[in-house]
């Protein structure tokens, strides 16, 4: 049996989904591409179910918010990994802000739960079926997602918080 | 091989010491020095009396606050690097238990002082307060290090901009984290605050008031 690579997952994924796979860029050695909120299920079932491939490790689920790019604000990163031919897979998949939903990967991923809970809390990312998408790292009466790239960075000119009165 | 005995003297008058114990029998070493081991324990000094003979009158506000200061029991709350500082400030080197603060208490209820070192975050916020709230009166509170007191570098969404915004503060102990000797100041300096305070200051309309602020009750 040949030596299984990432540039054939990534062809067997274009053959099987076509368009719903596009962006396929390789930085840094790691096959990334992007997909739709209506195939990711699928394509992460069809992996991880995959006779060959048994994608079976999330090794994380994360979120970005892009402020700049209208229509695909928010992005959800999935980082797959096989322990089978250690080799590890990104997924990006892009929301308009107004309306940031997702299905769930707990169905597929037990470990989904915690990140997604956490992607939840702190960019405000609803995936849809969670069985308790509620805070997890922040306070319960927060009322806003902090990683959101909408606040001002801290003023510079500031003098309220010199090393001078922090012993430093 | 020889040995030395261990005199422990309480020393309130140097003059009368040195006249007292000026003909002891000391030991001779090897080297020909008359030698002996005195162990010098510094007492605190009762409080402003009157002295009678076989009896001794003064005021409780005085004995019960010189009572008080010299015995806090502190309530380590350390969550970060000012908690080691907070070690090295209980341990032989710097020894805490030398004002009386012998006993860390790990329960509220037991403890007067209540020490709060680290990054306080805001989830963490309402367990500071439960815990102060569970202390009996009379009760201090020290803020050790510059995140307690301020926020410190984490001026940040999820950090408590300093404890005083839960819980009133009575003295702060500035630092990042502060050295064993600043910590030592500012239970010295709770010391003065329980020595001079009035007994009953925490029933005063002030302290209610103080108390109100931050939406507690008088227990």
């Amino acid at each position: 049996m040949a030596i299984l690579t990432s540039q054939i997952v990534i062809d067997d994924l274009i053959a099987k989904f076509e368009d719903d796979i596009s962006e396929v860029y390789e930085p840094y050695g790691l096959h990334t591409f992007t997909t739709t909120r209506e195939q990711i299920i699928p394509i992460l079932e069809y992996l991880y179910f995959h006779n060959q491939f048994r994608f079976q490790f999330l090794t994380d689920l994360c979120g970005v918010h892009f402020p700049d790019s209208a229509g695909k604000e928010l992005c959800v990163t999935y980082h797959l990994h096989t322990l089978l031919h250690n080799i590890r897979l990104r997924i990006k998949v892009y929301l308009p802000i107004e309306n940031p939903t997702i299905p769930t990967a707990c169905k597929v991923f037990a470990s989904a739960n915690w990140q997604e809970r956490e992607t939840y809390d702190f960019y405000g990312i609803i995936f849809e079926g969670h069985p308790q998408l509620k805070r997890i790292l922040n306070v319960d009466d927060m009322d806003y997602f902090p990683l959101r790239k909408e606040y001002p960075l801290e003023d510079q000119t500031r003098r309220d918080k010199e090393d001078l009165y922090f012993g430093r | 091989m020889h040995s030395s005995k261990v005199y422990i003297f309480v020393v309130n008058d140097m003059a009368s010491f040195v006249k007292t114990y000026k003909n002891r029998n000391y030991i001779k070493n090897s080297s020909g020095f008359y030698h002996t081991t005195i162990t010098m324990i510094k007492m605190v000094e009762a409080p402003e009396n009157f002295t009678g003979q076989g009896f001794q009158t003064t005021s409780f506000e005085k004995v019960i606050g010189m009572a008080r200061a010299n015995s806090l029991w502190p309530l380590p709350f350390a969550t970060s690097c000012c908690g080691i500082e907070f070690m090295a400030t209980m341990a032989s080197t710097y020894d805490l238990a030398r004002f009386g603060a012998e006993r860390p208490s790990f329960s509220p209820r037991q403890s007067d002082l209540l020490m709060v070192m680290g990054t306080i975050a805001k989830k963490m916020g309402p367990i500071v307060r439960q815990v102060y709230e569970q202390m009996a009166e009379p009760r201090w509170v020290i803020a050790v290090g510059a995140c307690a007191s301020s926020g410190g570098i984490f001026d940040t969404y999820s950090v408590l901009q300093g404890i005083d915004r839960i819980v009133p503060v009575d003295v702060y102990v500035p630092g990042c984290p502060p050295r064993p000797e600043q910590i030592l100041e500012g239970i010295l300096k709770i010391q003065e605050l329980a020595i001079n305070e009035s007994l009953r200051r925490r029933n005063t309309e002030q302290y209610k008031a103080l108390l109100e602020s931050y939406q507690m009750k008088i227990t």
